[in-house]
């Protein structure tokens, strides 16, 4: 095999990898889009926001304690204690389940039966309310997030698949953190699908997210199920925030990963679960490989728009997506 | 009749189930239902009848707690009962259908019938994702009320086929399945037969009076068209532009010249 090819392999490979974390940001803007039909631009920040708050859980920081110190007049900043990873995320959690109950009651439940527009802005401004929060209690420079993640590339993989090419080619190089990741999003898709389909709050979810007059009828709350979609969501973007954190820190540039996940949901279809993987998987190794391919010649950086223009040849020939639904014109 | 009464084929009815009290409900100027009062009792096949745009559906949206009323009172198993969310008042054991059929359109015929065993399963969401024992033998039983209710209405053949698919008859039998797998104590059914064939409209008959029969179901039912209730209930109230015109057995209402006007001098269909 020559060497060319090989590494064309890698670089699928590696794309492969990274479009399964686009597809679980993609993920929790289907959900979320399913069950209430809110486009919610506020995703990516809700990641920030979570591996922030993972962060500084770990690390014993002091909530807001920016605020305290310029109010009290103290100078707190940490409990001085550390808390295991598990223990960690599991907090975590718990704050997303309390930010997904406060979105719904103190927002989206004032705004049902409005226009999909006003859903839409007023999760813009969820967005940067969070953003801003995120800042407030947990200071704004930018951390390292380590829950125990394996990193760096796999020895192993390279040893094993240097002998398939020749003197140049030293063997795959694969980030183990991207193998955890996409071991870790399956699992995660694969008990989405179990909660979906086997329990009484993932039919309750499948109902409203199919007819809300009729989920009513048979007894469910929708206020109980967009509370649980958020806080699903939520646990969505917590993963992916782990994921992406761990991989390039905790920043600001994590809630941009939300734009990207754009692209993959005009690719997948905004409805539509394997829509979302397909559609992220698709994108993770189309930039890739377009980089490899055609970079250079085209003065590189192409990663930052290959998606957006892949979506929108994408727009052009098929509006509904790979998976959505096919739109036809009721007259 | 406070201990009910025993109808013409027999049956015995018992007390009342639920009773409207000076009913009136407004959708701005328009007044969809104008103090009206009415009992449903036990084990009975209460008619609501009524040419179009008299506020049936709007009586049984207030029954089901899809509308509140500005005034009056809805009392259940012999007391007011405080406002609800229409979720609340299916939890109550109170099932409904839509004169529109509201099913999930992208689930299976089976799927849907699930649906309606919401309001019975009990099971925690731990206990659930543990999958074991308790959790298992819910999920077991409610499958199998709802292959049973599947069997009684005779769609065995089309329980995996998806609900959009299926023709507009065998779409209100379905919607009938999900309420019927619920058990309700009080069914509520808008217009069942509407827009159905001769053949279809025997079928929904049939279904109707052998739910009555077999489980014992207090059933309220719409119909704009008098000629296919008047065989199938016990009593029937009938609306006209928001106001009572009539209540008593079939008979009366036939003899009932009020009655009589409104449905030859002003048809609104
Ligand atoms: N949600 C609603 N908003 C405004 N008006 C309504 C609403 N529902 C019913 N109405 C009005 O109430 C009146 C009674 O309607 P409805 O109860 O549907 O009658 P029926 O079921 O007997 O045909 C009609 O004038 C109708 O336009
Ligand atoms: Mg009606």
């Amino acid at each position: 095999m020559s060497d060319q090819f090989l590494f064309g392999i890698e670089v699928v490979i590696n794309g492969l990898m990274a479009g399964v974390l686009y597809a679980l940001v993609a993920l929790g803007f289907v959900l979320i889009y399913k069950a209430s039909g809110i486009f919610n631009y506020a995703q990516g920040v809700m990641a920030l926001f979570a591996a922030m708050t993972l962060v500084g859980v770990m690390n014993g920081q002091v909530p807001f304690a920016h605020l305290i110190n310029s109010i009290l007049g103290t100078d707190v900043h940490h409990f001085g204690w550390h808390i295991p990873a598990v223990i960690a995320i599991l907090m975590t959690m718990a704050v997303m389940i309390l930010l997904a109950w406060a979105v719904q009651q103190l927002v989206m439940r004032h705004l049902v039966n409005q226009e999909p527009i006003i859903l839409f802005m007023a999760t813009i401004g969820l967005a940067y309310f969070l953003e801003g929060f995120s800042d407030l209690m947990w200071g704004s420079e930018i951390k390292k997030l380590d829950v125990g993640l394996p990193q760096g590339g796999s020895f192993w993989i390279e040893e094993m698949t240097a002998g398939l090419g020749g003197e140049g080619f030293y063997g795959f190089f694969i980030d183990r953190l991207d193998i955890v990741a996409t071991v870790i999003a399956i699992l995660l898709v694969v008990a989405l699908m179990l909660f979906s389909n086997y329990t009484k709050e993932g039919r309750a979810l499948r109902a409203v997210a199919d007819d809300h007059q009729a989920a009513l009828s048979v007894g469910v709350s929708l206020n109980f199920i967009w509370v649980l979609v958020w806080s699903v969501a939520g646990f969505v973007a917590l993963v992916a925030g782990i994921m992406w954190g761990t991989k390039s820190g905790v920043q600001f540039s994590l809630s941009l990963i939300a734009l990207k996940a754009l692209p993959v949901l005009m690719l997948g279809g905004f409805t539509s679960i394997p829509g979302a993987i397909v559609g992220g998987l698709i994108i993770g190794v189309g930039e890739k490989l377009f980089e490899f391919l055609l970079g250079p010649a085209l003065g590189g950086a192409t990663e930052n728009w290959f998606a957006y223009v892949l979506a929108l040849v994408f727009l052009v020939f098929r509006p509904q997506g790979l998976f959505g639904d096919k739109i036809i014109e009721r007259v | 009749m406070d201990e009910g009464y025993t109808t013409t084929d027999g049956r015995k009815i018992g007390g009342v189930v639920m009773e409207m009290k000076n009913i009136t409900l407004r959708f701005g100027g328009v007044v969809a239902i104008k103090d009206i009062s009415f009992d449903i009792r036990e084990g009975e096949i209460r008619a609501i009848i009524g040419p179009n745009g008299a506020g049936k559906s709007s009586m049984l949206n207030v029954m089901s707690g899809f509308y509140v009323p500005q005034e009056g009172e809805v009392w259940f198993h012999g007391k007011p009962r405080p406002q609800m969310k229409p979720y609340q008042v299916a939890q109550q054991g109170i099932a409904r259908t839509f004169q529109n059929i509201a099913l999930f359109e992208g689930m299976s015929v089976l799927d849907n019938v699930m649906t309606g065993r919401l309001t019975q399963m009990k099971s925690g969401l731990f206990a659930q994702a543990i999958w074991k024992g308790k959790a298992e033998a819910e999920e077991t039983e409610n499958r199998e009320f709802a292959e049973k209710i599947i069997d009684f209405l005779e769609i065995q053949a089309i329980r995996k086929t998806p609900v959009a698919r299926l023709p507009y008859g065998l779409k209100k039998r379905v919607e009938l399945a999900r309420a019927l797998a619920a058990e309700p104590k009080l069914l509520l059914l808008d217009e069942p037969m509407a827009g159905m064939n001769v053949e279809e409209k025997e079928d929904m008959s049939r279904f109707i009076l052998d739910v009555n029969d077999e489980f014992g179901t207090t059933i309220a039912l719409i119909e704009h068209d008098m000629g296919v209730v008047m065989d199938l209930s016990d009593r029937v109230v009938v609306m006209d532009y928001g106001q009572k015109i009539g209540d008593g057995t079939p008979d009366d209402i036939r003899n009932n010249q009020a009655v009589i006007d409104a449905y030859l001098g002003v048809s609104h269909d």
